[in-house]
Formats: C-alpha cells, sequence, structure tokens
C-alpha cells in the first residue's frame, strides 16, 4: 500500500540526511572550500547560475544522446550482423574486446585535433565509442541464448534464419539490450562531460566545472557537478523507462 | 502415415549413447499411437525423428508419403515438446497464434481461433496474460493449444498432460480423442501412465531402454470412447497388458485360450 511512497520517501529523506550532514560536517571542522563546499554554497551558486546551467546541460547532453542513439544502434547492429554469420562474429568479438580494453576516453585530445575546433563532433565520436562497446556485447549475448525448444519450435514451422531472428532471437534477446542501454546511458554522460576536459568547444558541462575550477571558484565547480549527475540520473531513468515499455512481460511480475 | 524402418540413433560424445535401435513401426493414417517405456528409453527421440528435428544414424523414415524433411517443410505435423516451451514476451494467446502468423493468416482469423482453442483447453480468460503468470500445468495447456492451431493431420505429442491434475487430464484425454476421431487425425503420443495410454490409443508401442527398442506392440481395440470406458473390464485388462509387457511378460489374452 505505502510501498510506493517508501521506495520515492526514503531515497529523499537519505539524500536530505546526507546533505544536512554535509553541510555539518563542513561548519564543524572548518573546511576549505577548495576540499568541500557547502552545500548550500554550492546551492546558492547553482540558483545563480541556474540559465547557464540549462543551456550547457543542453547541449552536453545532446553530444551524450547523439553519441547514445548511434552508438546504441551501431552496437546492436553489429551484434546483429554478428549473431548471423559465423565468420563476422569472429572477427568483431576479438576487436570489440580489444576497443574495450583501451581507454577510449583517452582518444578524445586525438579526436579534437582531427576535427575543427568549433565541432562538437569528436565529443560525440567519443560518446558513441563508448557506448558500442556494452551494447554490442550485451546484445550479442541476448541473441546467441536462444532456447534450443525454441529453435526446435520454429524449425517445426519450416521457419528461415530470418524469420527466426525476428520471432525468436531478437525478442529474447531484448532484456540484454535494456541491460546494456541502461549501462551505456550513465557512461554516453560520463564520456559527453569528461570529453569536454581536453579542450575544443567552450560551451558545455565539463568546460564550466574546469574553467571554474582554475579559478578557484569551488562551489560554482560543484554546481556544474551536480547538474551533470542529475544529467546523468535522467538519461539512466529514461533509459529504464525505455525499458519497462519495450520489455513489459519482465516488468510486469 | 508415419514409416519407420530399422531407425537407429546414437549420440556420438565422449561416451556413445545409443538411444535407439532397430526400430520397425507403420502408422496408419487416422491411427492414433502411444509409446510407453522407462525414462531415458529414447520415445522424446523418436519423436523428434519423425519430425526431423533430429538425423537417424540409421535407417529411414516415411511421413505422410514424403521424407521426415519434406513433411517438415510442409509443416505437416504440429508438435507439443515435453516442455511447453511458450515465449515470455508473447501473451498466451499470442503463443497459440504462433504457427498461424507463420503460416500469414490475418490477424482477425488468428486471434478468434486462438480463442476457440484457448476455450478447449479452458484457458479463455487467460488469452491477454503471459506465460509467466500460469502454472506449469496452465502453461502446458497453452502449448497444446498451439499444437492444434493449425488443425495438422499429424500430431506429435511428448507427454503433454505429464503435469496436469487427474480431472483436467482425463478431460483432455477426451478431448483429444474426440478431435483426433472427428478430424481424423493421426497421433503419435509420448506417456509414462498406463490407462492414458490404453484409453488414447488404437495401438501402444512399448519400449525398452538401453538400448532403446520396441518391446512389444498392444492392440487396443476398445472401439469409441465413452465416460464408462475407464470402467470396463476390457479396460483393464489391456491396462495389465501393457504393464506385464513393460515388465518385460506377454499375456495371453483370455479370448485366445
Ligand atoms: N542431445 C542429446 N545428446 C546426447 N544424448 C542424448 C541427447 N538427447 C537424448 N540423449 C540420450 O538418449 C537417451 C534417450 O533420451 P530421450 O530423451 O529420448 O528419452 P525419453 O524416453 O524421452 O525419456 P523421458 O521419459 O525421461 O522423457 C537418453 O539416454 C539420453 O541421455
Ligand atoms: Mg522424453
Amino acid at each position: 500500500m505505502n510501498t510506493r511512497a517508501a521506495r520515492i520517501g526514503l531515497p529523499v529523506l537519505a539524500g536530505v540526511l546526507f546533505l544536512l550532514g554535509w553541510e555539518l560536517l563542513v561548519v564543524a571542522n572548518d573546511i576549505k572550500p577548495y576540499l568541500l563546499p557547502k552545500p548550500s554554497a554550492i546551492w546558492a551558486q547553482l540558483t545563480r547560475n541556474i540559465d547557464d546551467i540549462l543551456t550547457t546541460s543542453a547541449r552536453t547532453g545532446t553530444n551524450a544522446l547523439v553519441g547514445l542513439v548511434v552508438g546504441a544502434v551501431a552496437g546492436i547492429l553489429a551484434a546483429l550482423v554478428a549473431s548471423r554469420f559465423r565468420v563476422v562474429d569472429s572477427l568483431l568479438v576479438p576487436l570489440a574486446a580489444a576497443v574495450n580494453a583501451m581507454p577510449i576516453i583517452a582518444l578524445a585530445p586525438i579526436f579534437n585535433t582531427m576535427f575543427s575546433t568549433t565541432s562538437a563532433v569528436p565529443r560525440r565520436l567519443v560518446v558513441t565509442l563508448v557506448v558500442f562497446f556494452p551494447l554490442f556485447v550485451n546484445a550479442l549475448r541476448g541473441l546467441r541464448q536462444v532456447e534450443p525448444i525454441h529453435r526446435e519450435l520454429l524449425d517445426s514451422y519450416a521457419a528461415g534464419g530470418w524469420t527466426f531472428a525476428r520471432k525468436v532471437r531478437v525478442p529474447g534477446a531484448l532484456p540484454f539490450v535494456f541491460t546494456g542501454l541502461r549501462l551505456a546511458a550513465s557512461l554516453a554522460v560520463i564520456a559527453a562531460v569528461v570529453a569536454e576536459y581536453f579542450g575544443g568547444l567552450q560551451n558545455g558541462l565539463g568546460t564550466r566545472i574546469t574553467s571554474a575550477a582554475s579559478n578557484t571558484a569551488y562551489p560554482r565547480a560543484w554546481a556544474y557537478v551536480a547538474a551533470a549527475c542529475a544529467l546523468g540520473l535522467v538519461f539512466y531513468l529514461a533509459a529504464t523507462a525505455l525499458e519497462r515499455l519495450a520489455t513489459p512481460w519482465r516488468t510486469s511480475r | 502415415m508415419i514409416e519407420l524402418a530399422g531407425i537407429g540413433k546414437t549420440f556420438r560424445g565422449r561416451t556413445d549413447v545409443v538411444a535407439l535401435t532397430g526400430i520397425d513401426l507403420t502408422v496408419a493414417a487416422g491411427e492414433f499411437v502411444t509409446f510407453i517405456g522407462p525414462s531415458g528409453c529414447g520415445k522424446s527421440t523418436l519423436l523428434r525423428v519423425v519430425a526431423d528435428l533430429t538425423d537417424p544414424t540409421a535407417g529411414t523414415v516415411t511421413v505422410n508419403g514424403k521424407t521426415a524433411r519434406q513433411a517438415r517443410l510442409d509443416q505437416d505435423y504440429g508438435i507439443a515438446f515435453q516442455q511447453s516451451g511458450l515465449m515470455d514476451w508473447r501473451t498466451v494467446a499470442r503463443n497459440v497464434e504462433l504457427p498461424l502468423e507463420l503460416r500469414g493468416w490475418d490477424r482477425r482469423r488468428r486471434r478468434d481461433r486462438a480463442l476457440e482453442l484457448l476455450e478447449l483447453v479452458g484457458l479463455a480468460e487467460f488469452a491477454g496474460s503471459r506465460p509467466a503468470e500460469l502454472s506449469g500445468g496452465m502453461q502446458q495447456r497453452v502449448a497444446i493449444a498451439r499444437a492444434l492451431a493449425t488443425d495438422p493431420k499429424l500430431l506429435l505429442m511428448d507427454e503433454p498432460f505429464g503435469a496436469l491434475d487427474e480431472m483436467t487430464r482425463e478431460r483432455l484425454q477426451a478431448e483429444l480423442t474426440r478431435i483426433a476421431r472427428e478430424s481424423g487425425t493421426t497421433v503419435a503420443f509420448v506417456t509414462h501412465s498406463i490407462p492414458e495410454a490404453v484409453y488414447l490409443s488404437d495401438r501402444v508401442v512399448v519400449m525398452s531402454a538401453r538400448p532403446g527398442r520396441i518391446a512389444a506392440v498392444v492392440d487396443v481395440g476398445l472401439g469409441e470412447r465413452t465416460d464408462d470406458t475407464r470402467e470396463a473390464p476390457e479396460f483393464f485388462a489391456r491396462v495389465t497388458e501393457v504393464r506385464e509387457a513393460l515388465r518385460g511378460r506377454t499375456v495371453v489374452r483370455a479370448e485366445e485360450r
């Protein structure tokens, strides 16, 4: 009955207590702002800069979204092809593993020099690469994990490879795809913010954080960090909502 | 309808398993044949061979006058496996519709047929539910409805009533014999229950294990099934006959003495 209230209320209460404790800790121990600013100071910066926070969030969010969509589509398509053709599979999987072992974010400065400094493309490219891997791996795992009985059932209907993919492989893989997407949604925002740390356009959350920090405006830097957290949360929640919509049989229980 | 000649099936592996050997059997069109035998004697394997879901390592299979492969490609049979094999992501009704969908039936017709079959297995009010919301026996009944959906000339059923309560079981047995008789469907049916085998079939094929082979074939010959069939003395005589065959003995029928 009140489980719903508890589910939302308890985390909120925990958050409020956490902020209160943080404030008291800073005040009681007279901690310097460059170490840890007070939540109240951060809040003041947040409200003062709200317009700029919203516009920079929108820019960084757009980069994250574009990269997420492109990377996710590419990852899923690659997984579909890999699951259908053994040759592609044996080529792509080691390659994907190698790409994943690489700290992709380290490519950001290189991409920056590849494109003009007024371009958002390098950032979106970083996000795309970061997103690609978890989707590829999860989608492929889902596509491969077919129950033998479903294979036999579709064989008994003399169904071809694509029919099988459409009726069994893809729907069966959806839960895995969404596990990957939830993971990738948070990663996309992190990548989009961090990619801005390496120069290029001065118009996103990441650039505001670095410039505030280098100007010793610590509470302001923290205000933008808080915005980045909120953006990450929005992406995660959107992915979760999409998951509920697309795989109702898993959430109806 | 089904002709099996010298069928053998050996699973190769670290140790080879001889699942079937020397199976010769002919099932006439419209006949109801039940396979019974100890666990692991190759009943499911035999059904899979007929369905062309696995290749025999010896012998030939003819189904509906064609090779087993051609019969499968022509979708000549409907099959219910030992597990229900429903798809979590489809509703109960959409699971039943699946074979119709693949045959290109339009939505309306598909839906009507699915509801008709769900009615038959007593699950009409669960049409919109998810398989995960159903009990094991209910899931099994959905799988039966799915196997019947296309009104196949040949039904292959692997312990479809295994998970059902006695009442539902007897009702579905009666329904199945009625459907099979009215539509002239040939049925190959696997069961562990002797009374079920006797009630359903024209012939009971008794199998023995290691290696899986036909130990005996019991002609049931009980005529049309009614509510009284299960209490008839001939019924019990056939049950005894099958039981003895399972034990490796044969009984001489009273009328043949
Ligand atoms: N895919 C497989 N690979 C290897 N061995 C198998 C395979 N399928 C079945 N077997 C073996 O073949 C034998 C017959 O199996 P099968 O499933 O046909 O038995 P069954 O008569 O249907 O048993 P039950 O009554 O328990 O369902 C068993 O010994 C089993 O271990
Ligand atoms: Mg079996």
